[in-house]
């Protein structure tokens, strides 16, 4: 597996530091479980970070806090090291998006969007924001749409292309306003990806239009 | 300590975190207490937290520290970048009360990371020297949006307001100064 798209360094130094919101999280911790370039670029902000904490003119703590501290340490339960499970389970949603859908692809209840595609929506607690799984038929179109907001997708299987290139497993698309596109899911496989946006999609078309509230997009 | 061997701050750091996670050193666990406490305070009072809650940060994250003690591995990271790591996540639960989902190491889908090439095996203390050399030769304007960002933990968007600046300037300071950082870390150019 190549990925080509990746996230964005803003949006991975967003992640980084704390300051992302859940959902958009999601998408980004997703993405790093498949993309070890960007888990690596993650790793060097936490240590920047590290190194601006040592760095941070430090302020005085309470004694009576150290002291409190240590009085809990007796209740407190150590966590043993992590070892790697072994499986010979192959997973399509890496362990993030499983861990809030309760199980992988053919074990969620995927429903219907009326277009031929089908979805699950992903409870997260950033108001506002939608968070779903896609599965768009092998070799169909998504209506041309563009973006009241921000739009990150993420391919987890099958491939979609668009006009700004062609989205496999692991790859990662931040389409903002400025994006109008038709993706086209890649024949053989149906594409499987997340998606997260903050505002309804902008179809181009009037029907498209007249049935989006019906289909829940 | 007892072998004589002059350690680094980082291999000191290192080795009492491995006493912590052995036989619950409680010695060991003031020293880090000591030096980290007053630094993660120090962030979360510059992100406006008011003292009492910062004090709990600090807390939570020497405790999450003394539990979390036999997963810290000092060959992957610097203690300084561990820590950064446990008050970021007690400072998102605590004060945002949002989730953080993260990656899990442990997942049997996950990419493996291949092994890294000879030469960017540099020792975590050497490498620990370079940053920190590097973040003092950083140019003021570039230094700060990096504090800005991982100090007060604000967005992109929310520095180019607090600093009067466009959007786009911001995100190239902060490329331009996450770039350097990493070209002295050895990887990733």
């Amino acid at each position: 597996m190549t990925i080509t798209h990746h996230a964005s360094e803003a949006l991975l130094l967003d992640y980084a530091t704390g300051a992302l919101d859940e959902a958009w999280s999601l998408a980004v911790a997703a993405h790093a479980s498949l993309c070890a370039e960007c888990r690596s670029a993650l790793g060097d902000m936490e240590r920047l970070g590290g190194a601006l904490l040592e760095t941070a003119p430090p302020h005085a703590v309470d004694d009576a806090g150290f002291d409190a501290v240590l009085a809990r340490l007796d209740s407190v339960t150590a966590e043993p090291p992590a070892l790697p499970v072994a499986s010979d389970r192959e997973y399509v949603l890496p362990a993030p998006i499983r861990r809030y859908l309760g199980g992988d692809v053919g074990e969620i209840p995927w429903r219907r969007l009326g277009v031929g595609a089908r979805q699950v929506l992903i409870p997260t607690g950033t108001p506002g924001v939608t968070t779903r799984l896609l599965r768009i038929p092998a070799g169909k179109p998504v209506p041309a749409h563009s973006h009241g907001g921000l739009e990150l997708t993420l391919v987890f299987s099958g491939a979609y292309s668009d006009s700004t290139g062609h989205y496999g497993r692991g790859d990662f698309q931040e389409a903002d306003p400025t994006l109008r596109h038709q993706p086209h899911a890649a024949p053989g496989e149906d594409c499987i990806c997340l998606a997260v946006t903050d505002a309804p999609l902008a179809f181009s078309s009037p029907l498209m239009r007249l049935v989006q509230p019906l289909i829940g997009i | 300590m007892s072998e004589g061997t002059a350690k680094t701050p980082l291999e000191f750091h290192a080795s009492l975190v491995k006493a912590i996670a052995e036989t619950g050193d409680r010695a060991a666990f003031e020293t880090l207490y000591r030096y980290f406490g007053p630094r993660v305070k120090a962030v979360a009072l510059r992100q406006g937290t008011d003292p009492g809650l910062a004090e709990e940060i600090v807390q939570e994250t020497m405790v999450n520290l003394w539990r979390k003690a036999a997963l810290f591995d000092p060959a992957k990271a610097a203690v300084s970048t561990w820590v950064f790591t446990i008050a970021r996540n007690v400072r998102v639960d605590l004060l945002r009360k949002t989730l953080r989902p993260e990656p899990d190491m442990t997942d049997p889908s996950m990419t493996p990371e291949g092994e890294p090439p000879p030469s960017e095996i540099v020792s975590r203390a050497e490498e620990a020297g370079r940053l920190h050399q590097a973040l003092s030769r950083l140019p003021a304007e570039q230094r700060l949006v990096l504090e800005q960002a991982f100090l007060e933990e604000k967005p992109h968007t929310e520095i180019a307001t607090d600093l009067d600046l466009p959007l786009g300037t911001v995100k190239s300071r902060i490329r331009l100064a996450f770039r350097r950082m990493r070209a002295e870390l050895g990887g990733g150019e």
